[in-house]
């Protein structure tokens, strides 16, 4: 038989497979270089970027919990201007799609990031960060308020030539409202989930673990929930779905391709084994062809669900 | 660098809760500069998850590495467990090397507890003639033997917090005392173990304007520069915020870093 074929489309981007690394995960590609072949992946989200460079939160900034691990980075990041004058020339001679997660603490900072990357080549999309507290919102998260979030998604879509991936927040009573917001907005896709937030403390001490007192979790313990939300947005919106959250191997990717996810995105999974993403890429291969399926997207959405008694 | 599952050839306990590990891995042993680390997965499922960060403690021929490692939770305990034969994933050599001392340099190598390991992997490729180890531990039966990584030629000093052995009290006292004896030149500091000893090291040096560097201990998640967990606060005549401990250390000159801070 054939290899089986596993591009895939999100919105107006051509992926050659389903396999991207989540941002914040994989630094800007470099950093696994020596490691991995990086013109192999489907794509690189590269780490969260401000117009302005920020420093991030104070150490102790991660701590590992069961099956998965707390982060407060505090998205540190070089900010736009030396991401594109030192980063971005070796992305661009990958031969992978690079997509820039970009954040901001106003809508005016999305759009002037958004802005910023108009019209500059070798970057195939925007994935717009909507995590992040609003300072013009006492500090709430813009992606827990539908309104807010399809006025990021605009104001980005305004400013930007590429296509607008919005990555949710998992931090919200329902996702979908946001979802479906941001798709009536004009996102291209959406991704999701990011972290969900939480935290640890030192029984000796009485005190936090992290100096943010709370983080992101990540990891395989929160697979179960990704997975149910995105079988949740799936079926409530008709622009592509990226699975992300504690995807570790092939058969972990699968669930989310059949939940509805057009792509799934490796994060925390990158830390432990640095060949995780080849590892599933060749897993789908795999799977694709000794059960006769041409091409992975054939897989997409293809759960059935048993009648009811 | 590499990632790849290396063979176990021994893992020995040396002092109750001390254990040497020596892991087959020519590719590793021909990077491996003194200071550098591994990252190790102590397990290939995924509870606990991250790989643990190990310096290496120094080589064995072409082949062998070796990792002089404390039980100081889950990780390590299982760690502990594994056997000759079996294999473990690393990923190394990582980070920064110290900066060599010049031929004709006297130098102080200053260790706490199990901050010895980096040291003996540099104790062996400094001039034995001209080199102080200082250590220091809580108490007699956590003393690591340093004649058996062949230091037996060097200067050897101990300390005990409980003065069951050596010097009663902390290795810092040691360094002063060995400072002392220095009127002019003093001995370039090396240094790693806890960080109230580590900060006690650097006001030493600070003081005198003596060049130390320490080697920093902190929890990471990659080992490779990517998610940036092992941030530690820089000096402020420095042109940035943060260090990475995985990338720009773990090894830093003492005045790079901010004391108060860390």
């Amino acid at each position: 038989m054939d290899q089986p074929d596993l591009r895939i489309k999100i919105g107006p981007l051509e992926l050659k497979n389903p396999v991207l690394t989540a941002s914040g995960t994989f630094g800007y590609g470099q950093e696994y270089s020596d490691l991995i072949d990086l013109s192999l992946l489907g794509g690189i989200v590269v780490k969260g970027l401000s117009h302005k460079p920020r420093d991030g939160n104070p150490p102790p900034r991660t701590v590992e919990t069961p099956c998965g691990m707390l982060n407060a980075i505090g998205l540190a990041n070089m900010g736009l201007e030396t991401f594109l004058k030192e980063k971005l020339p070796a992305l661009q001679k990958l031969n992978t799609a690079v997509i820039v997660n970009i954040y901001g603490h106003s809508i005016d900072e999305y759009g002037e990031v958004a802005a910023g990357l108009k019209g500059v080549k070798g970057i195939s999309a925007i994935e717009v960060n909507i995590s992040c507290p609003n300072v013009e919102k006492g500090g709430m998260a813009f992606g827990t308020d539908p309104d807010i979030s399809a006025r990021v998604t605009e104001r980005v879509l305004k400013n930007s030539d590429k296509p607008v991936i919005v990555k949710l927040s998992p931090n919200v009573t329902d996702i979908r409202a946001i979802a479906m917001a941001v798709e009536k907005a004009g996102a291209h896709a959406v991704s999701l989930i990011n972290t969900l937030t939480g935290m640890a403390i030192d029984i000796e001490s009485s005190t936090p673990i992290l100096a943010n007192i709370s983080g992101g979790l990540s990891g395989p313990a929160i697979r179960p929930v990704a997975l149910y939300m995105v079988y949740q947005v799936a079926k409530a919106v008709n622009i592509p779905v990226i699975g992300v959250g504690g995807i570790v191997d092939h058969r972990d990717a699968l669930q989310f391709l059949i939940a509805g996810a057009t792509a799934i995105q490796v994060g925390t999974a990158n830390f432990v084994n640095p060949r995780a993403t080849l590892n599933i890429i060749e897993g789908l291969k795999v799977f694709c062809a000794e059960r006769g399926i041409a091409r992975i997207d054939q897989i997409i959405g293809s759960l059935k669900i048993p009648d009811q008694i | 660098m590499f990632e790849q599952n290396s063979k176990i050839v021994f893992n020995k306990r040396l002092a109750p809760e001390i254990f040497l590990l020596a892991l087959e891995s020519p590719e590793v042993v021909a990077e491996a500069r003194p200071g550098q680390f591994v990252m190790i997965r102590v397990t290939p499922g995924i509870d606990p998850l991250l790989r643990r960060p190990f310096s290496i403690c120094g080589t064995r021929g072409d082949d062998l590495f070796l990792i002089l490692y404390k039980v100081v939770g889950r990780g390590t305990a299982i760690m502990s467990q594994t056997r000759a034969g079996e294999k473990l994933s690393v990923l190394g050599p990582l980070g920064t090397g110290f900066d060599l001392p010049k031929r004709d340099c006297n130098s102080v190598l200053v260790a706490g507890g199990i901050g010895v390991a980096p040291l003996i992997f540099l104790a062996q490729a400094i001039d034995a003639g001209k080199t102080a180890f200082l250590s220091g531990y809580r108490s007699e039966n956590e003393i690591l033997p340093l004649e058996q990584f062949g230091l037996d030629a060097m200067e050897t000093l101990i300390s005990t917090d409980d003065g069951t052995a050596g010097h009663h009290g902390f290795v810092t006292e040691l360094l002063e005392n060995h400072l002392a004896g220095f009127s002019e030149d003093p001995p370039l500091i090396f240094s790693c173990g806890p960080l109230p000893m580590l900060n006690r090291v650097a006001e030493l040096a600070l003081k005198r304007n003596i060049p130390c560097q320490v080697s920093l201990e902190t929890s990471m998640a990659c080992g490779l520069g990517a998610c940036q967990g092992c941030a530690v606060r820089a000096s402020s005549k420095e042109n940035r915020t943060y260090f990475h401990v995985c990338q720009d250390g773990p090894v830093f000159d003492v005045q790079k870093l901010d004391w108060k801070a860390l």
